[in-house]
């Protein structure tokens, strides 16, 4: 039987991989990331998990670790935060690379200095390009469930990649909320057993990872390309066949909320979507056309899916938790990217709540209010960072 | 190249990467099917006479390409680099590195 629990962020990502029956995790504790690591360590000394828990010195060795296992045919599994991902990252690529379809949770945190434990997608977007799929989740439900439905997309035999499930320091992974824990069969069923068709194997000896000449090496990286190509159908036919089983709908690649045929459409990534819904139904209410579009699949990035989206919008605010230390941030870039050639309504980029900063209703409705406002005015600036001590007047008042 | 054509392959001669396994995985010592004996410009020449068989120099050979037999040290040319490293060890100076160029 499911059953409802309370439960953090955190342990939602620990029963998720419970539930896809993970086998082997190895992992290295960091905050906010910590309580994973106890709470599957705790299922696995209690037995009511069945896993090989492998305790290591640094989360270079976690993935390490986790590769080698993955390599063996195990379903692994591992989390990790900010600092501890930035020093996978070497790893992260050998995972992909190696198409490894190790799933892991990376509770978003500010990278130091000035050092910081709180909420900031910095550290996932700076590994965007390591052929993770990545997953942003907005509540604790998506968290658990986007660790399962990952597993299904990633051991796929056309994708064979691995993924990383996203969750907000503290604001997720640290606040209680009813999560459903499904009954194991129920899972089971949706999630068969992991058999690559290539694993190590004492009886039949395999080397992997060898050299690739240039006259291949190439080639191998087509076969990659040709995968992350299939990734955005495969996230939406998964989606589809979760909400039949499970009859929840996580959100696909992007979650659409009230976008039919808006004028303005809000773009947000993570837990901050939760709040801006309530914004955005408050702009309807006022009469304003304006709708919401949370950005769920980072990794690939949902190309196609914007293209029809953005369709007759006449401004798209782009709410971006990160500054990736480039031309503003992110998502704003990568949805220019997407568009190009295709449509040209004016896109803002709002760079927020950097390294914890609170997200206040009121603060986004200023946000959106400004974003409304630039389809009589034009766009003012290009970039806009939001709630700063020079302009906290205005974007609070 | 008895020890390439024994082993079951995975793939033989793949024309693109639709042939090629998703990710690089070698069913034979791929190693042999590389001969690096072609990137070699100086020769290790063994002296059989002045060898005494002591080892030294397979320990010392990062290519694993000199093995000592009865009659003394043998050099696998297929794989031999030219590095030098079994001449510079040898204790009896029983090996001399010669111009790859005078050998082709
Ligand atoms: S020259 Fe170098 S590679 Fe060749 S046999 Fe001697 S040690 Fe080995
Ligand atoms: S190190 Fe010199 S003496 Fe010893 S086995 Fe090799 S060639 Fe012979």
């Amino acid at each position: 039987m499911s059953e409802m629990k309370i439960v953090s962020g955190n342990y939602a990502s620990a029963y998720g991989a419970k539930l896809s029956r993970a086998e082997v995790v190895a992992a290295y504790p960091i905050t906010p990331q910590t309580e994973v690591v106890e709470k599957i360590a705790s299922l696995v000394a209690e037995g009511e998990m069945d896993a090989e828990f492998i305790k290591v010195e640094s989360e270079h060795s976690a993935m390490a670790a986790s590769i080698a296992a993955s390599n063996t045919g195990a379903r692994a599994y591992t989390a990790t935060s900010a600092h501890g991902l930035a020093l996978m990252h070497e790893l992260l690529m050998w995972a992909s690379g190696a198409r490894l379809p190790i799933v892991m949770t990376n509770i978003n945190r500010a990278m130091g200095p000035p050092w910081s434990v709180w909420a900031d997608h910095h550290d996932t977007l700076a590994q965007k390009g390591t052929g993770q799929l990545q997953f942003f989740c907005e509540n604790n439900q998506e968290v658990l469930d986007s660790v399962i439905m990952a597993y299904k997309i990633c051991e796929d035999e056309e994708i064979m990649l691995p993924g990383m499930i996203v969750e907000d320091a503290f604001i997720l992974s640290h606040t209680k909320e009813p999560v459903e824990i499904y009954d194991q069969e129920l899972v089971d069923d949706f999630l068969p057993p992991y058999d690559p068709d290539y694993k190590l194997d004492v009886d039949q000896p395999l080397g992997f990872g060898s050299l690739g000449m240039p006259d291949w090496y190439m080639d191998f990286r087509y076969k990659i390309f040709e995968a992350m190509e299939k990734v955005p159908d495969k996230v939406e036919e998964v989606n589809k066949e979760f909400e039949e089983v499970f009859g929840r709908d996580p959100g696909g690649l992007i979650e659409e909320y009230k976008t039919d045929g808006v004028d303005v459409l809000i773009v947000t990534m993570g837990s901050i979507s939760s709040t801006s819904k309530d914004v955005i139904d408050e702009l309807r209410e006022e009469g304003h056309n304006i709708g919401l579009a949370r950005l769920r699949t980072f990794r690939p990035f949902p190309v196609e899916k914007f293209r029809e989206l953005i369709k007759g919008v006449n401004v798209v605010g782009v709410l971006d938790r990160n500054y990736t230390f480039g031309h503003g941030g992110d998502a704003a870039r990568e949805i220019k990217d997407a568009i190009y050639g295709y449509h040209d309504p004016i896109v803002k980029d709002y760079i927020v709540g950097l390294g914890g900063r609170d997200l206040t209703p009121k603060i986004l409705k200023n946000i959106m209010e400004d974003a409304i406002s630039l389809q009589d005015k034009g766009l003012d600036e290009e970039i806009e960072w939001v709630d700063l001590k020079i302009n906290q007047e205005r974007w609070r008042r | 190249m008895s020890e390439e054509e024994e082993v079951f392959r995975i793939v033989v001669d793949p024309k693109d990467h639709r042939d090629l396994p998703r990710t690089v995985i070698t069913d034979c010592p791929s190693d042999l099917m590389n001969k690096t004996g072609s990137w070699r410009t100086l020769r290790p020449i063994v002296d059989k006479d002045k060898c005494i068989n002591c080892g030294i120099c397979w320990k010392f050979c990062p290519d694993v390409s000199i093995h000592v037999k009865e009659d003394g040290a043998e050099v696998d040319y297929d794989f031999c680099k030219g590095c030098g490293i079994c001449a510079k060890e040898c204790p009896v100076d029983a090996i001399e590195m010669k111009k790859e160029e005078d050998y082709v």
